[in-house]
């Protein structure tokens, strides 16, 4: 029943971070004002070096595969020029859609004899740029792998294709009083396989853990056409711990094609307890103070004044609009358990200088609690003509700090910032506003965003929590990472991808990219 | 402080790593040597960890803490329980001086493992010397970071066969309110399903063992909590369970593992019938991890735990030369192959322990 209503709260939010930005209509995008640090210079589908190169693989893929599972026309490809991050966006050479693990296999291995990239694809929900195509290579999308397998209850797994929703594996599990505890915000949309590939988080991390916590087996298929079965229905398997390695590598190891997760019992309770501050240093401090006391919330999560205000306005889930922060600290378990927890929690706030404190009184009010805190994106996009969300984490002692900094870049570039806040585990999500439609706007909010990562790092963070490097945030790892760390990822790709072909560009960057992006005029000031 | 760093010896052990390169020395990665018997017998000049200790950051508040490799494992447990808090994977130490580095290399988890997390599942980041000579961090010391490959889980279990861990940096968890251990007379069957049925609920277990007569189920949470599931539960309250979870099962002092026997160790889907091996067998991991005594062939014993959907290790005793580890198919075993060629091209480290081709 609990997961039932988690599940349906969210249903009306919006699950891709900029979601506001105008659909791209036209034949071509928007022309670029100023060069993006970013975005490498688009390829255009016309491009005459591309048509031969397009027609061959076609008439090969054309032996094995039916009509309908090869896309080549130009307005065929365009639902699939980008993902969740759709400021950056390239018309793919062609896009396969197969239906069976055979069909996969060849399609891989067609790929890696041409020397053709393979870009897989999930749902295209990601926020990091991770499934924007490549113009000399194949998309490979998994959305006809959408089968749940099976459902093992006494074992209490699922065994899934990769384009299953994330959702859909707890609506499957709830007949056995079971669920998938991993929760991105996108979880109605995303898929399993994405999930996989970027390691997803959501609001439940603290207690349940990330993607990698939750899957115990999969199917991958290797760049060559292997394919390899890793972990199992057991709590552990021989050799190296592969399946850490593969959550979260991004399609750049190989492609996900069938997945095994935990399920988890749906707790007997849950309840939500809203606090609110005049100062986010108090509100930071009672993070601590709740975990000091030895209560790991389900869920812990900030939001300040601006986003506070943008999700009050836009959802009424009866946030105080005149605070400048609120926490909201879910609490699960068992009846009793968590009447205990709630006490303490309240008394903890109250100790902490919360200026109210506001248990829900059933699971309608907690519901509109998170209601509001799970539109927080699109309630940003109604005030604001784009926004740009951010995934960087730190240690949860340096918040203050940081958001001193953050409202100091923010207004030293002029561009207005929200924050929220997996206040839990540290993993921020600072939202900058923007107009894509004035001039050099949107690149000074890249340079903006890559200096709120910068800062992540610089405290002790790191520049992506949960939605990953992709194309988005391939500069900042330079920041992030030495030179030779970069080369043993590098390694590490090829002991998989001897040839590079999956997910080129994205996730590592070039050390030549690298020394690029230190010699940026801005980036040199910064490091004076 | 000034201690702190003067037991930071990675220059040395680099020192080591880069003139075992140049002469083409096998290294054997020691600590206290505790966890020495795991594994295929170990060969190359010992490499002594030990002097790269302390805890380097501790931030109970954040749930984090990072030692240095060589630091003991009693001595991280002792800082935790001061603030309350303790290692959730409740690591076996197999001898006093057991260290955090062996631990995270050798991957091994206590009785708390399906509830709480294994040794990999803790792990937030580490620094480790590659058979490159060079000196690497990955992850961090936040809960969530997908930034890069994530190169610091892929080193807990891999038995410092692809480098040597300098660092580790851990998440801890607060200990609970309220612990209490139950003891009901059960058959094996009936103990393997009532252990996947109660796993299926919102009890709060976080251990659960079979030792051929008695099922124990170890509760734990806020005190309501308990007193709550144990009603549930029903057996009878075991007075000393420390002495039991510790001393009997994770450290492995149990009548059980005293035998001469070779002992196995079968990773199985929980909720797999009790294996169809002569004699007993104990069952942890709610059903999910089988210890079985016993002279007999290995290819038995690996093909009883293959065809229960899992796999089979050769944890102590027995023939140390031959395959210890369950053998893995060949394209898997192609990818470790590249994987160690990645990380030690030069095969230093710890040759052949993990397996003959590694």
């Amino acid at each position: 029943m609990w997961s039932a209503l988690r599940a349906t709260f969210i249903v009306n939010a919006s699950w891709v971070c900029t979601a506001s930005q105008p659909k791209y209509t036209g034949a071509r995008p928007p022309e670029s004002k100023k060069m993006s640090q970013i975005r490498a210079q688009q390829r255009s589908f016309h491009d005459p070096a591309l048509v031969a190169p397009r027609a061959n693989l076609v008439r090969e893929l054309r032996r094995f595969l039916p009509a309908d599972s090869v896309l080549e026309q130009e307005e065929e490809l365009h639902p699939y020029e980008c993902d969740g991050l759709t400021a950056y966006r390239q018309l793919p050479l062609l896009v396969v859609l197969p239906r069976t693990l055979g069909e996969v296999q060849r399609i891989m291995r067609l790929c890696n004899d041409r020397d053709v990239p393979v870009v897989a694809r999930g749902a295209g929900t990601g926020l990091s740029g991770g499934a924007l195509p490549h113009p000399e290579g194949v998309v490979l999308n998994l959305a006809r792998f959408n089968r749940i397998l099976d459902i093992d209850q006494a074992g209490r797994t699922a065994r899934v294709q990769p384009g299953v929703r994330n959702l859909a594996i707890s609506e499957a599990a709830a007949p056995f009083g079971l669920y998938y505890a991993p929760d991105p915000s996108s979880q109605i949309a995303c898929s399993i396989g994405g999930n996989v590939a970027e390691n997803s988080g959501g609001v439940h991390c603290l207690k349940y853990g990330l993607t990698v916590h939750n899957v115990m087996a999969l199917k991958l298929m290797t760049a060559d056409g292997d394919l390899l079965e890793i972990g199992g229905q057991t709590l552990d398997s021989p050799g190296y711990d592969l399946l850490a390695l593969l959550v979260g590598s991004e399609g750049m190891l190989g492609v996900v094609v069938e997945v095994t997760v935990r399920l988890l019992p749906v707790p007997e309770q849950a309840r939500v307890v809203l606090a609110a501050y005049d100062d986010v240093e108090k509100a930071g401090q009672a993070v601590g103070d709740i975990i000091a006391a030895g209560i790991i919330p389900a869920g812990l999560e900030m939001m300040d004044g601006p986003a506070i205000a943008a999700a009050e306005d836009f959802v009424h889930a009866g946030y105080p609009t005149d605070a400048a922060a609120i926490l909201l600290c879910e609490v699960d378990g068992t009846e009793r358990e968590v009447t205990e927890h709630i006490a303490r929690v309240r008394e903890l706030l109250l100790t902490s200088g919360a200026t109210e404190v506001r248990t829900a009184r059933d699971d309608m009010e907690r519901m509109r609690f998170w209601q509001g805190r799970k539109s927080a994106f699109p309630a940003l996009g109604r005030i604001s003509p784009d926004y740009y969300c951010m995934d960087g984490t730190i240690p949860r002692r340096r918040l203050p700090q940081v958001l001193r900094r953050i409202s100091e870049l923010s207004e030293e570039y002029g561009l207005p910032v929200a924050n929220v806040f997996h206040a839990g585990d540290g993993n921020m999500h600072p939202l900058i506003c923007y107009d894509a439609n004035k001039p050099g706007e949107l690149e000074k909010t890249e340079e903006l965003g890559g200096k709120i990562l910068e800062l992540c790092v610089e405290v002790g963070g790191t520049i992506t929590g949960e939605h990953g490097v992709g194309i988005e945030k391939i500069p900042q790892m330079c920041v992030q990472f030495g030179k030779n760390e970069l080369e043993q990822f590098m390694r590490v790709k090829r002991a998989f991808d001897p040839k590079e072909l999956l997910n080129p560009g994205k996730g590592v960057p070039t050390p030549r990219r690298c020394s690029e992006y230190r010699q940026l005029p801005s980036h040199r000031h910064d490091r004076q | 402080m000034i201690e702190l760093m003067e037991n930071d010896i990675t220059k040395e052990l680099q020192t080591r790593v880069l003139a075992a390169i140049q002469s083409g020395t096998r290294l054997e990665i020691r600590g206290s040597g505790s966890k020495r018997f795991l594994g295929r017998t170990l060969c190359g000049e010992p490499l002594i960890v030990t002097h790269h200790a302390g805890i380097v950051n501790y931030q109970p508040k954040e749930l984090v803490i990072t030692a240095r490799c060589g630091t003991r494992l009693s001595t991280i447990e002792t800082a935790l329980a001061e603030q309350g808090q303790m290692l959730p994977f409740e690591p076996p130490h197999f001898g006093p001086g057991a260290t955090i580095g062996g631990t995270i290399a050798c991957g091994l988890s206590g009785p708390a493992r399906p509830y709480a997390g294994s040794a990999r599942d803790l792990v937030l980041g580490t620094r480790v010397l590659t058979g490159l000579g060079q000196v690497l961090r990955f992850g961090g010391e936040v809960m969530k970071n997908v930034a890069g490959y994530d190169l610091s889980r892929l080193m807990a279990g891999a038995y410092g066969t692809l480098g040597l861990l300098l660092d580790v940096s851990l998440k801890v968890m607060p200990r609970p309110a309220a612990q209490r251990t139950l003891a009901q007379e059960q058959s094996q069957p009936e103990a393997i399903r009532l252990m996947n049925a109660w796993a299926g609920t919102a009890l709060p277990i976080t251990a659960t063992c079979h030792d051929g007569n008695r099922l124990f189920v170890r509760l734990a949470g806020a005190e309501t909590a308990v007193d709550q599931a144990a009603q549930s539960i029903g057996g009878e309250t075991v007075r000393h369970q420390e002495a039991l979870w510790r001393g009997q099962i994770r450290e492995q002092g149990h009548d059980f593992f005293a035998a001469g026997a070779p002992l196995w160790r079968l990773s199985i889907p929980s909720a797999a019938p009790p294996l169809d091996l002569p004699g007993i067998q104990l069952i942890e991991w709610g059903g999910a991890l089988r210890w079985y005594r016993g002279e007999l062939q290995s290819q038995t014993i690996r093909k009883a735990a293959s065809e229960a959907g899992g796999h089979a290790t050769l944890f102590r005793g027995g023939d140390r030369s031959a395959e210890i580890f369950h053998p893995l198919a060949p394209p898997l075993m192609a990818v470790h192959r590249r994987l160690k060629q990645a990380f030690d091209p030069n095969g230093l480290f710890n040759p052949g322990r993990l397996f003959a081709e590694l």
